[in-house]
């Protein structure tokens, strides 16, 4: 005998990600979620405002800041978390720098893979044991094999091979001192789910998600941005395109797609026809090796 | 939005026997893989795939030592749509070692495809690990269809594919599987995946696919008994004299609307239902699924762990349960566990083995005291405070618990309520 529930499909994403959200507040002590100002952690944000309110979160917002953001992301990190009221903690990968924890190889180099260390060192200084992150499984191979309650040993590290089983919805979230969770709620949410969901509710996003003119190189089948971060090399030209982003990461290995997609209901066309993936046709931190987001994992990232 | 039907699926069936070659065919042939992930299979490292050929296996074995060691470690999640069904797919190991992540899987899925290799077996005599694959699925619930697969390497012998048929039936007959779909398929290629095949003309049935879609869709858990694990209380406007107190969670099963009355606890202490809310709206009635805030006219003092329930409910502090032991570390008869059963942490203890079952033959060997990684057992369970006694085949959201071991915290066996001493 089987069972169903007739909830249409993005109710019944919403409700189980409320439920995973008051699971993680309740079965942790120091919980935190982490915000970047992207389309996933908006989706995740607003979620947790279905969850909780009218009471305020349980949670800080926390932001890993490389400082190699995008223009207007920031800024709607932070009128966000004014807006709502919430407290938002900022953890800066400069700070690791200045502190000697994290070397990077020249001052321009991508800072994608020390957000690892800055986070670690934020879990520390703050005591989170539990951090809810808008990952979904759709988005990498690796990812795809996660749990929904993510064990994370006493370095911040995933061991993919011995997850902890996880039955039904029972998630059992606990922990030995020092060990934490990472909780990811929209684990079962597609790319398509995650615009379609953001038309149903209108939720606000940075500009940079819509179609947008902007200074870009061609580099190998991308369109990599023009910042200062990312210069232009010798003999690159440089061109005016109208891009939009598919996600929004570290300036130096997130590229925008061509796209004259000016509004949330133009994005989800395109997305229901697109033949790339979303990190496939965006992040150059993946392209450098096969399991690139798997040995991020495994050292203590998202 | 239009209402499509959800399917979840899970593989099982022995290591090797191509289960994520298949998931690989499924989503390949559906198209729903995206064109940098064909791509990047075409350059795969540790490819067992020939010249010009793709490694399908490696659309979900994803991670380095998967790819290395040429098996899946645990259960990958990948989701596509057909135009009448939405499908969670759920590629789950063979090996023995793994078998937690296999159930793991199953206990997200509502359908379990068990492959057989087809060149692999003797006078018909399947692995004790398709055994092992087909009973946990059963035991969970799950429908079951088989899948033939290598049919190629036997030259798509109708004798054969009898055989292992022969065999398949009666290993359902055994566990109470009544009329299992049985595909023979190619999953390397295709035959009978997505689309029927010419290589076998003697098959009359459907593609596996096909088959898959047609899946009733059981029963609706909005008709069951109301249940509502509490997973918070709220407190709105705290300080003031009409400080009310709300129940947040998600109704597991059954329905409830205004007025109607709920149940709290062992001790049943009634009330009645004075609001249904969410973030925006307020509800005359909430059914199966959704999260909600629930209101009650009287101070009830429910707390994260009881279940709000309708008229009908028992409770028991001594229940028989299937069990399927997930740890390393063996049972421990001295040894308390925690019990978790919706939100509920219920300290417990394992009274007795009835009987664990021998994966050989699906005998059920008596007694003993001891139950370590991989059995299936039935016992007698007794918990500290009396727990709800839905059994898990009428209500597998509140008949399904864990065990957890408090010292280690790992959840050490996987359990499903089948009745009360
Ligand atoms: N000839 C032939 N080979 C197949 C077929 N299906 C799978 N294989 C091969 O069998 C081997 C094992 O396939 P997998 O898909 O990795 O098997 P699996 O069941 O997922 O294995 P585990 O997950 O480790 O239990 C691979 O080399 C496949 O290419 C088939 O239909 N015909
Ligand atoms: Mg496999």
């Amino acid at each position: 005998m089987t069972f169903f529930s007739r909830l249409l499909h993005l109710d019944r994403l919403e409700s189980e990600a409320i439920f995973i959200l008051r699971e993680a507040a309740a079965q942790s002590q120091n919980p935190a979620l982490l915000f970047s100002g992207g389309k996933d952690s908006a989706v995740l944000l607003h979620l947790a405002l279905k969850a909780f309110r009218p009471e305020k979160l349980p949670f800080p917002l926390l932001h890993i800041d490389t400082g190699h953001n995008f223009e207007g992301v920031t800024e709607f990190r932070d009128e966000t978390a004014t807006r709502l009221g919430e407290r938002l903690v900022v953890a800066h990968v400069q700070d690791s720098i200045a502190r000697g924890s994290v070397r990077l190889a020249s001052p321009l180099a991508s800072r994608n893979a020390a957000q690892a260390v800055t986070l670690l060192e934020a879990i520390e200084a703050h005591n989170f044991d539990l951090l809810l992150g808008g990952a979904r499984r759709d988005e990498d191979k690796a990812r795809a094999k996660e749990r929904v309650f993510s064990h994370r040993d006493a370095f911040g590290a995933w061991n993919p091979k011995s997850q902890r089983p996880e039955l039904w919805d029972l998630y059992n979230g606990r922990l030995q001192a020092g060990e934490n969770f990472r909780v990811f709620p929209l684990s079962n949410w597609t790319e398509l789910d995650i615009w379609t969901y953001i038309e149903r509710e209108k939720i606000a996003l940075p500009s940079l998600y819509f179609a947008h003119v902007r200074p870009v190189v061609r580099d190998g089948e991308f369109w990599r941005p023009v910042t200062a971060v990312t210069p232009a090399a010798a003999g690159q030209v440089i061109e005016n395109r109208v891009v939009r982003f598919r996600t929004v990461g570290d300036m130096t290995c997130t590229c925008p797609i061509e796209s004259d997609a000016a509004d949330v209901a133009a994005i989800i066309a395109e997305t229901r026809l697109s033949t790339l993936s979303e990190r496939g046709a965006t992040r150059m931190d993946d392209k450098v090796n096969e399991a690139a987001m798997e040995r991020r994992k495994r050292e203590g990232y998202f | 939005m239009t209402q499509t039907k959800l399917v979840r699926i899970v593989t099982a069936g022995s290591v090797d026997d191509g289960k994520s070659t298949l998931i690989g065919r499924i989503l390949h042939d559906s198209q729903a893989l995206m064109t940098d992930q064909v791509d990047a299979l075409s350059n795969a490292r540790f490819s067992r795939a020939e010249k010009g050929d793709l490694d399908l296996s490696f659309v979900t074995d994803g991670l380095e030592s998967e790819r290395e060691q040429g098996i899946t470690i645990d259960a990958a999640y990948r989701y596509f749509a057909t135009p009448e069904t939405s499908f969670i797919v759920i590629d789950a190991p063979g090996h023995e070692q793994y078998t937690r992540n296999m159930v793991t899987g199953a206990s997200n899925a509502d359908v379990a495809i068990v492959l057989v290799d087809a060149s692999r077996l003797h006078q018909g005599a399947l692995k004790v690990q398709t055994r092992r694959h087909a009973t946990i699925a059963h035991l969970l619930g799950l429908k079951v269809v088989f899948a033939v697969n290598k049919m190629d390497l036997v030259n798509w012998s109708l004798k054969v594919f009898q055989e292992v048929e022969e065999s398949l039936k009666r290993l359902s007959r055994s566990l109470g599987i009544t009329n299992p779909a049985i595909v023979p398929i190619n999953a390397r290629s295709g035959d009978n995946v997505v689309t029927i095949s010419p290589a076998a003309p003697w098959y009359q049935g459907a593609s596996l696919l096909d088959v898959l879609q047609s899946q009733g869709e059981g029963t609706d858990l909005s008709d069951l008994p109301f249940r509502f694990p509490v997973q918070r209380v709220v407190r709105v406007d705290g300080h003031k004299l009409e400080a009310q107190r709300g129940y947040a969670g998600r109704v597991a099963s059954g329905q409830v609307a205004v007025g109607e009355a709920v149940f709290v606890g062992p001790h049943r202490r009634p009330t009645k239902v004075s609001r249904i809310e969410t973030y925006d709206q307020s509800l005359g009635r909430a059914e199966a699924g959704q999260s909600v805030t629930l209101y009650t006219e009287d101070e009830v003092d429910a707390a994260r762990g009881d279940i709000l329930t309708g008229p009908e409910s028992s409770y028991a502090n001594r229940v028989i349960a299937d069990l399927c032991w997930l740890d390393d570390q063996a049972w421990d008869p001295r040894r308390r566990y925690l019990l978790q059963q919706g939100t509920a942490a219920i300290t417990s203890r394992i009274e007795s083995v009835l009987h664990i079952r021998d994966m050989r033959d699906l005998s059920e060997v008596r007694g003993g005291q001891a139950l370590k990684l991989n059995d299936i057992a039935l016992v007698q369970l007794h918990t500290q405070t009396p727990i709800l006694a839905d059994h898990f085949q009428d209500n597998p959201k509140t008949g399904a618990f864990i065990l957890i071991d408090p010292e280690t915290n790992q959840t050490a066996a996987a359990g499903m309520i089948r009745g009360v001493v």
